[in-house]
């Protein structure tokens, strides 16, 4: 599956990445590879690397060799902004919202348009944006809630909001940490279907703790341990490595 | 909804109070003198402005103002004293028709950066470009590579002793610690009389208004969200595609033109500019006003400003030596009992009432909320 390495034909190519911390290889020789709408799930035990490949790939962290290439481009050499411009979107694990605008203004501020200085002093909130603003407020179950300030709304809802306001940036990259961490068992299930609509014509990069979760939405699984990877197939394969089994499944 | 772009209806309330304020009720009840005292404090009220927007709504705290004030100031300075210093009126001079101090300090020729100042047209522009782009080079340097918060404070205060330190010894070229005195005419017009200082008032205020307005919009544009947003969570703001250091850049530049617009105003009115209102204390000092009158709130800035001065005229009058430490004391119990100033008290506690009284149920129009920013509210 993986032979003749060509990036092109790939959405994202991540070869030979390393990235170094005075001299600990959080991530060390990491090559993966994505392909156009698929589900991958990263897992692996804690310090495995997963939020640091993460990190890399939206440019929050700086590679110190390797590349990364999305649809051609390489983004180690590109600043955050950039990287988002071309169609990556990032969730962090703790619900990253803006406590002091409302729901509306959080989803409003994630719209594609106006983003240099003088676009967002001349940003007009138009019917476009409006109805965009709705139909994703819909889908993330807040549609009435747009007027509440962010910080009122329950920690499901704020995971919600942030996934709302990657949506609204409709990357062809989706990177979530850890979307379903500190729900209720309802909200999970909500979330489950949530990203099961969202990921519709894109690719999506998962990383998870509940197994459970990870088989429902998983095309395929990428084990981290120590930087590296361990295993990587189906989520079948890879709970039947014996390698996977005694690092992180077993316990 | 509200599509207006500048103000909803209570900010349009507040702003209208104010105007009355300052148009009607002052001039009608001070005398020439005091007015000009208010107009000397309301020069400190653009400064406050500029940190409104910088500080309250970017989060990027500024202690060296008073830079970008002394900027401005010097700029409409350097036009005046060339215009005061006249072939005619400097006659007595070893080298007539340059400004006096130039001659104590043996200079014989007017420096090569004094003489477009003789122009007004560029004395304006400059008033405008060189405290812009001055803090258009500071910003950039420091947020391109994301020095924030304390760090960034420091080196504002250091940039603020340097310019201080530079204008003192270059004493020839500034006037020194003196500054730049016995300003007279503009454009042939005798600034001094009390006529002129009425009139000055009202152009003061005037620009005041054009300053507020123009933070209105900004706070009611994308860009005024973005600047909360970044407040709170620079990081998501970056990875939603905007460029966090642009954003901070143009926010320290308005309150660089807005100190400037302040400090040309201070030369105007007061008819001197020196040193002392570009160094460490002064930019300290209005940082106070605005955290007195609220941080988050344009109008309250101005209200805050008046009311510090105010107060250390009267009790520096009376206590000049324990006027210092009131003023620290102030700031301190502000920051901690009320963090968003007199705008503040106002919002949570008169405002609400007030709705009350007017209207007992009023429905909020959509995607507006008074949490992005505390109301800009009259509070007296």
């Amino acid at each position: 599956m993986l032979v003749g390495h060509q990036p092109k034909e790939f959405l994202l190519a991540v070869e030979a990445l390393t990235v170094s911390f005075d001299g600990f290889k959080a991530v060390n020789d990491l090559s993966f590879y994505v392909d156009e709408n698929e589900i991958r799930v990263i897992i692996g035990p804690n310090g495995a690397g997963k939020t640091t490949v993460l990190d890399l790939i939206c440019g929050k962290t700086k590679a110190t060799s390797g590349s990364i290439q999305f649809r051609g481009k390489e983004l180690t050499r590109m600043k955050e902004n950039e990287i988002v411009k071309t169609g990556v979107g990032r969730k962090f694990q703790n619900p990253s919202i803006y406590d002091d605008l409302t729901v509306f203004e959080n989803l409003e501020i994630s719209y594609p348009r106006g983003r240099s200085v003088f676009g967002a002093l001349t940003f007009t909130r138009d019917a476009a944006v409006r109805d965009r603003v709705h139909e994703v407020a819909e889908m993330i179950f807040l549609k009435d809630r747009l007027n509440m300030s962010a910080d009122l709304l329950s920690h499901g809802q704020k995971q919600w909001l942030e996934i709302g306001m990657l949506l609204i940036q409709d990357p062809d990259l989706l990177m979530l940490d850890e979307p379903v961490a500190g729900m209720s068992v309802s909200e999970r299930a909500k979330t489950a279907e949530l990203l099961n609509r969202i990921i519709k014509n894109r690719s999506v990069l998962v990383i998870e703790h509940d197994m459970k979760f990870v088989e429902d939405i998983a095309h395929k699984v990428t084990v981290l341990h120590q930087g590296q990877i361990l295993s990587e197939g189906t989520m079948e394969k890879v709970q039947n490595d014996p390698k996977v089994i005694e690092v992180y499944l077993g316990h | 909804m509200t599509d207006n772009r500048f103000f909803n209806r209570s900010e349009l309330i507040g702003i209208l109070v104010l105007a009355v304020f300052l148009v009607v009720v002052l001039p009608l009840t001070l005398d020439v003198f005091r007015l000009n005292l208010v107009a000397k404090y309301l020069t400190y009220a653009f400064v406050a402005l500029g940190l409104v927007v910088c500080w309250g709504y970017g989060g990027i705290l500024s202690l060296g103002q008073g830079v970008f004030f002394g900027l401005g100031g010097y700029c409409m300075a350097m036009f005046l004293k060339l215009e005061a210093s006249s072939v005619e009126n400097t006659k007595i001079q070893s080298t007539p028709g340059i400004p006096d101090f130039m001659d104590w300090n043996q200079i014989t020729a007017l420096p090569l950066f004094w003489k477009p100042f003789n122009s007004l047209t560029f004395t304006i522009a400059a008033i405008i470009l060189v405290p812009g782009i001055f803090a258009l080079i500071i910003g950039t340097a420091m947020f391109k590579r994301r020095v924030g918060g304390t760090y960034f404070a420091i080196i504002t205060q250091a940039v603020a002793a340097i310019l201080t330190i530079l204008i003192v010894g270059q004493q020839g070229y500034t006037g020194g610690i003196n500054g730049m005195t016995d300003l007279r005419t503009l454009k042939g017009w005798d600034i001094r009389p009390d006529h002129a200082k009425v009139v000055l008032y009202f152009f003061e205020v005037g620009c005041l208004f054009v300053c507020i307005m123009i933070a209105q919009f900004i706070r009611h544009s994308k860009l005024g969200r973005i600047l909360v947003a970044m407040r709170e969570k620079e990081d998501r703001v970056r990875f939603s595609g905007y460029s966090v250091a642009n954003f901070k850049i143009f926010a320290f530049c308005i309150a660089a033109v807005f100190a400037a617009i302040g400090g040309a105003m201070f030369a105007l009115n007061v008819g001197f500019m020196s040193p002392s209102f570009v160094g460490i204390v002064p930019s300290i000092e209005m940082v106070i006003y605005t955290a007195v009158g609220g941080r988050l709130s344009i109008l309250g800035a101005v209200y805050g400003t008046l009311l510090v001065n105010f107060a250390k005229t009267s009790l520096s009058e009376t206590f000049p030596e324990l006027w210092l430490f009131g003023l620290g004391g102030l700031f301190i119990a502000v920051v901690l009992a009320f963090p968003n100033g007199l705008a503040g008290i106002w919002g949570d506690y008169v405002q609400p009432r007030i709705d009350r009284l007017i209207s007992p149920r009023k429905p909020k129009p959509e995607g507006w909320t008074d949490s992005s920013v505390a109301d800009g509210a009259p509070a007296e």
